[in-house]
């Protein structure tokens, strides 16, 4: 089942934000390559093999729950206890699921049941800006976020890390080590689209870095997620701000006064375009 | 070739997945009041934003505690923004941030991490 809305005109084309996906993911995909060369690595020196690496890679995905793992292995912690940090840390998803849940709710339920396994900091930041930009779900872009710049980026160089070993010098000689931090403030920055997602934004910056220094930055950025939307909704939008929720992330400003409303709704002709929303 | 620790895997995917899964796939996220579609619609910026912030100054001590840091990171990461906020390119403040930095390393004027 397809959901959209009628891109008002002047709004950026589906092909065209597509093409903006590719290119946001090109830096993203140095990040991840660099890092996941910098995990393989460091599961060799603990002594993972290749398959345990790249299992882990593959089956958990998440960054930094696979740097702690190897940590705690090599500290002799229990399984238990590195089970239990690991959905800690990645408690963070939860935000990005509810947050491009309703884009999705048009698409089958076994796709949105893998889209969520390769759901990452990196894949939500792509992908909420992309349907942001064009207005709805675009599943298909979705993929092409997640998997590109990040999933295969991310297995192949823990492969490496860990097969070739310690014979590659260090990313953040090459900096990039600052290259995932500025993706997320870029991203965060292109979703800016008025007074209301500032104040989120300073607000969630803000909480972040005092929980994360009062207690774990893990923490810190749930708490930022979590409350720095609510600050957001109790500021009032400026005059004209109402129109534009919903208004491009990037790309050209919008030629008219009507915005292209923020989530899709259904309607009746959605079967006539067989592209909308699906892959 | 050790296979001990993709159970371990295994287990740490299946703690994780329900995080990414629940609110994708538990019915009625279309049909939510306006206020929490506002609240959604806010959590992308703030969240983004926790990210940055956080990888950018929170560090941590020689005892392991968490630990304000203060770096030219600060500078590669704000130079990308205001990149992104000026050219609407995220590709150049990437390419900006990460060269800015590596040059800075490489000459000796900024540590490496």
């Amino acid at each position: 089942m397809a959901a959209r809305v009628a891109e008002a005109p002047g709004s950026i084309s589906l092909a065209a934000s597509r093409r903006r996906l590719l290119l946001d993911s090109l830096g993203i995909m140095v990040s991840a390559s660099g890092f996941g060369l910098v995990y393989g690595l460091s599961a060799r020196a603990a002594g993972f093999s290749p398959l345990e690496a790249g299992a882990m890679s593959v089956l958990v995905f998440a960054g930094a729950s696979q740097f702690v793992a190897v940590g705690y292995v090599l500290g002799g912690f229990s399984w238990f206890a590195i089970v239990l940090l690991t959905a800690f840390l990645n408690a963070r998803h939860m935000l990005y699921s509810a947050a491009l849940a309703p884009y999705l709710a048009g698409t089958p339920r076994l796709q949105r049941a893998a889209m969520a396994h390769v759901l990452t900091d990196e894949a939500f930041a792509l992908a909420i800006a992309h349907f942001r930009r064009i207005g709805r779900a675009d599943v298909r872009g979705y993929w092409l976020g997640a998997i590109l710049s990040t999933f295969i980026p991310w297995n192949v160089a823990t492969l490496v890390g860990v097969t070739i070993g310690g014979s590659i010098p260090d990313p953040a000689r090459f900096g990039l080590d600052v290259i995932f931090p500025a993706a997320m403030g870029g991203l965060a920055v292109g979703l800016i689209t008025g007074r209301r997602e500032l104040i989120a934004a300073v607000s969630g910056a803000v909480i972040g870095v005092a929980v994360g220094l009062a207690w774990d930055p893990a923490a810190g950025i749930i708490a930022g997620g979590v409350v720095g939307p609510l600050v957001g909704m109790v500021v009032r939008p400026r005059a004209g701000e109402h129109g534009r929720e919903g208004q491009l992330a990037f790309g050209p400003e919008p030629q008219h006064e009507h915005a292209i409303p923020f989530f899709p709704q259904r309607t009746e002709h959605a079967h006539d375009d067989p592209e909308a929303g699906l892959p | 070739m050790s296979t001990a620790l993709v159970s371990l895997a295994v287990l740490m995917g299946l703690a994780t997945y329900p995080f990414r899964a629940v609110p994708l796939l538990a019915p009625g996220f279309e049909r939510l009041p306006e206020r929490a579609k506002l609240y959604l619609r806010l959590v992308g910026p703030s969240v983004l934003a926790a990210l940055a912030a956080v990888n950018t100054m929170v560090g941590k001590s020689e005892d392991g505690a968490p630990a304000f840091r203060i770096g030219w990171e600060w500078l590669a990461v704000a130079l990308c923004i205001a990149i992104v906020g000026w050219r609407r390119n995220l590709l150049v403040g990437l390419v900006v941030a990460a060269s800015s930095i590596a040059l800075l390393r490489a000459s000796g004027v900024a540590p490496l991490p």
